[in-house]
C-alpha cells in the first residue's frame, strides 16, 4: 500500500477508468448475486402452496338462528354468519349517515335482498383479535383486546381500529348457501 | 482490550500456547481488568444478567429436546414435559421464570446506566449495544411465549405480529409474510421456534461486543469521575468476582421462591387452554415486562400513531447519549436530575399498572370524574396517557433542557476522594486504603 502511495498510480494503473469499471462491474456482479440468492430466503417464507390453496368454503346461513351468530373458520380465521333482526337492520340503516370513521352504508355490506345476512371476516382491524358477539353500546361486536365497537353492520363506532370488520368475496349459490373466497 | 498485559506464562505449555493462540493471556487480562474501586452493588447486575443468559441457554436447549414445534403437538408437548419428563416441570419453569428473572435483572442494569450517566461519552457504543441487546431479548421472549400455543401465546402473537400490519403500504403483506399465512397458524409458530433458538444466540454475541466496549474506557462508576490513577481501580478478580457471586447467589434465592413456590405467578392461566382461533380471551395482556409498553400503545386513539409511539418509546432509549446534555454524569450530584429520574423510574412502574388493566376501568375504585373527549378523566386511559406523555418529556424534553439549565453539586476530584473524606475513614490514612498494604 505503501508502495502505491508513494509510486502513484501512474506506474501501475495507465487508464484510472478502465480499473474504477472493473471495481464497478465486480460489485454490481456481487450484489446482484446476492440478490438473486436472497429473494429465495426471503420469500420461503410467505405462505406456501398448500396454505394459499386453502381458499374457498360453503356454508348454509339457514343454520344460523334468528338474532344470532354461528362463527366459521375461514382461511384459518373466524368468519362471522350473523342472522340479523329487522330491528338490528334498522338500527344500522338509520345510522348510514352518522360520522363515521370508516364510512359505508348498510345495503353496501349485504347482498340484495339478503339483509338479514351479515357475513364478516371476524378479526379486529386494530390488531387481530376476535369481537364478541352483541357488546359495545351499538350492539354489534365489542373486541375485549383494545376495547374497539362495532355496529350491527360491523362498523367501527368507537376505539382504536381504523377499518370496519372487513366483508370477505362471497356469493350466495341457492336461497341459503353461500360461497366464501 | 486492557492496557499492557501483565500475564506471564508459568510453564513450558503455556508460552508454547501463549505464542500460538494467546486464549489463557486473553482470560487472565480479563480477570485483571482495573476496575474502579467504588462499584456498588447496582453494579452486580451486569454478572447477574450474564447468569441469567447461561440459565437460559441451558435450560433452553434442554427444554427442546423434548417440545415439538408443530401446531398440533406444541402444547401437548408442553404438557407432556410438564408432566412426564424427569424433571421437565423443574427445568421449565426454570426457564419460564427465568425469562421474568432477567427482565427484571435488565430494567435495573438500565436504570443503573440512566442514573449514573453510564451511557455518556465515552460509553455511547457500549449503550448502544446494550440497547440493542434488551430489543433481541423482547423479541426472543416474545418468541418463547408462543412457543406454548395456549390462548395467550396464539392472541400475543397475533397482537404483536399485527403492529407491522399497521406500517403503510407494505404493512399487511409484511404481516402475511412473518405468518406464512392468512394469520397465526402453524407455519408462525414453526419460524418462531427456529428463530427462538437462534436469538439468544444472537445475544450472546451482542454480549460479548458489549464487554468488549465496556473494556475500552472501563466501567464507569458511582461518582461518575473518570478513573485518574491505578490507586483508584481493583482487579476485577478477586474483588469482583467475589461481589458478583455474592450478589447472584442473592438473586438466586429470589429465582427460587419463584420457581418453587409461585412458579405461575407471572402467566395467566388461559394460556393452560389450547390455541384456539376463533375465541380471544376475554382479557388479554403481556407479560409484565411488556406492559408499560402495551400502556403506550393503548394510549394512542389512532392505530398507526399508537404502534409509532411504542416504537418511540424504545427509540428514546437508544437516543439517550444524545439526548442528555449534562456533562455531570452521575446523578449523585444533580438533585434536580436525580428527583425527575425517580419520578421517571414510578412513572414506569406506573405505565405497567396501567398495561395491565383495561382502559376504561376507573383508576381509583369507585371514582368516577368527568368524560374527556373518549374517556372518564379517572379511567386508565387518560393516566396511562398522563403517564406516557411524562414517558417522553423525560427523555425529549426534561433531559436536554435540565442538562443546560440546572446546577449540579460539586463533583469529587477523584474516585477516591468522597471516601477518605467520609468519617468512617478516619483516622485518615491506616485504615482507607487497606489494600495498598499488600
Amino acid at each position: 500500500m505503501a508502495e502505491s502511495v508513494a509510486g502513484g498510480s501512474a506506474d501501475h494503473s495507465p487508464d484510472p477508468s478502465r480499473r474504477d469499471f472493473i471495481h464497478i462491474a465486480v460489485v454490481a456482479a456481487a450484489a446482484g448475486g446476492v440478490a438473486a440468492i436472497a429473494w429465495p430466503f426471503v420469500d420461503q417464507m410467505n405462505p406456501s402452496s398448500d396454505t394459499l390453496a386453502l381458499s374457498s368454503i360453503e356454508y348454509d346461513v339457514s343454520k344460523v338462528p334468528l338474532g344470532q351468530q354461528v362463527t366459521v373458520l375461514f382461511r384459518k380465521q373466524p368468519l362471522f354468519v350473523r342472522h340479523r333482526t329487522p330491528v338490528e337492520i334498522s338500527k344500522a340503516r338509520a345510522d348510514d349517515h352518522a360520522d363515521l370513521r370508516d364510512p359505508a352504508t348498510d345495503e353496501s355490506r349485504v347482498k340484495p335482498g339478503k339483509d338479514q345476512w351479515l357475513i364478516l371476516i371476524g378479526v379486529c382491524t386494530h390488531l387481530g383479535c376476535t369481537p364478541t358477539f352483541g357488546g359495545g353500546e351499538w350492539g354489534g361486536w365489542f373486541c375485549p383486546c383494545h376495547g374497539s365497537q362495532y355496529d350491527t353492520s360491523g362498523r367501527i363506532r368507537k376505539g382504536p381500529a381504523p377499518k370496519n370488520l372487513a366483508v370477505p368475496d362471497y356469493a350466495f349459490e341457492t336461497d341459503t348457501k353461500i360461497k366464501v373466497g | 482490550m486492557s492496557g499492557p498485559s501483565s500475564y506471564e506464562p508459568k510453564t513450558a505449555i503455556e508460552r508454547w500456547l501463549d505464542s500460538r493462540l494467546p486464549i489463557v493471556r486473553f482470560g487472565a487480562d480479563l480477570m485483571d481488568f482495573p476496575t474502579p474501586k467504588n462499584l456498588n452493588y447496582w453494579w452486580t447486575f451486569g454478572g447477574i444478567l450474564a447468569f441469567c443468559l447461561g440459565t437460559q441457554l441451558v435450560t433452553g436447549v434442554i427444554l427442546a429436546m423434548h417440545y415439538d414445534p408443530s401446531g398440533a403437538g406444541a402444547f401437548n408437548s408442553v404438557q407432556h414435559i410438564m408432566r412426564d419428563v424427569n424433571y421437565g416441570w423443574l427445568i421449565r419453569y426454570i426457564h419460564a421464570n427465568g425469562a421474568a428473572m432477567f427482565f427484571l435483572a435488565v430494567y435495573i442494569h438500565i436504570f443503573r446506566g440512566i442514573y449514573y450517566g453510564s451511557f455518556k461519552a465515552p460509553r455511547e457504543v457500549l449503550w448502544l449495544i446494550g440497547a440493542a441487546i434488551y430489543v433481541v431479548m423482547m423479541a426472543t421472549a416474545f418468541f418463547g411465549y408462543v412457543l406454548v400455543w395456549g390462548q395467550m401465546s396464539f392472541w400475543a402473537a397475533k397482537v404483536i405480529t399485527n403492529l407491522f400490519g399497521a406500517i403503510p403500504v407494505i404493512g399487511p403483506s409484511l404481516a402475511t409474510w412473518i405468518w406464512g399465512g392468512f394469520t397465526v397458524d402453524a407455519p408462525t409458530l414453526n419460524r418462531f421456534y427456529s428463530l427462538h433458538y437462534l436469538a439468544p444466540f444472537v445475544i450472546a454475541a451482542l454480549v460479548v461486543l458489549h464487554i468488549w466496549a465496556l473494556h475500552v474506557p472501563g466501567n464507569n462508576n458511582p461518582t461518575g469521575v473518570n478513573v485518574k490513577s491505578k490507586s483508584d481501580t481493583l482487579p476485577f478478580h478477586p474483588y469482583y468476582t467475589v461481589k458478583d457471586g455474592f450478589a447472584v447467589s442473592v438473586f438466586m434465592i429470589l429465582f427460587a421462591v419463584f420457581v418453587f413456590y409461585m412458579p405461575e405467578a407471572m402467566g395467566h392461566v388461559d394460556n393452560n387452554i389450547p390455541a384456539n382461533p376463533l375465541a380471544t380471551p376475554a382479557h388479554i395482556v403481556p407479560e409484565w415486562y411488556l406492559l408499560p409498553y402495551y400502556a403506550i400503545l393503548r394510549a394512542v386513539p389512532d392505530k398507526l400513531m399508537g404502534v409509532m409511539a411504542l416504537a418511540a418509546a424504545v427509540v428514546c432509549i437508544f437516543a439517550l447519549p444524545w439526548l442528555d446534555t449534562s456533562r455531570v454524569r452521575s446523578m449523585r450530584y444533580r438533585p434536580q436530575a436525580r428527583l425527575y429520574f425517580i419520578i421517571f423510574v414510578f412513572d414506569c412502574l406506573l405505565l405497567g399498572l396501567c398495561g395491565a388493566h383495561e382502559p376504561d376501568e376507573p383508576f381509583i375504585r369507585g371514582l368516577t370524574g368527568f368524560q374527556l373527549l373518549d374517556g372518564d378523566i379517572t379511567s386508565y386511559l387518560w393516566v396511562s396517557r398522563i403517564a406516557s406523555l411524562y414517558y417522553f418529556a423525560y427523555f425529549l424534553l426534561i433531559t436536554p433542557i435540565l442538562g443546560l439549565r440546572e446546577t449540579p453539586l460539586p463533583a469529587p476530584e477523584s474516585i477516591s476522594t468522597p471516601v477518605l473524606a467520609h468519617p468512617a475513614a478516619a483516622p485518615a490514612g491506616a485504615a482507607a486504603a487497606p489494600e495498598k498494604k499488600g
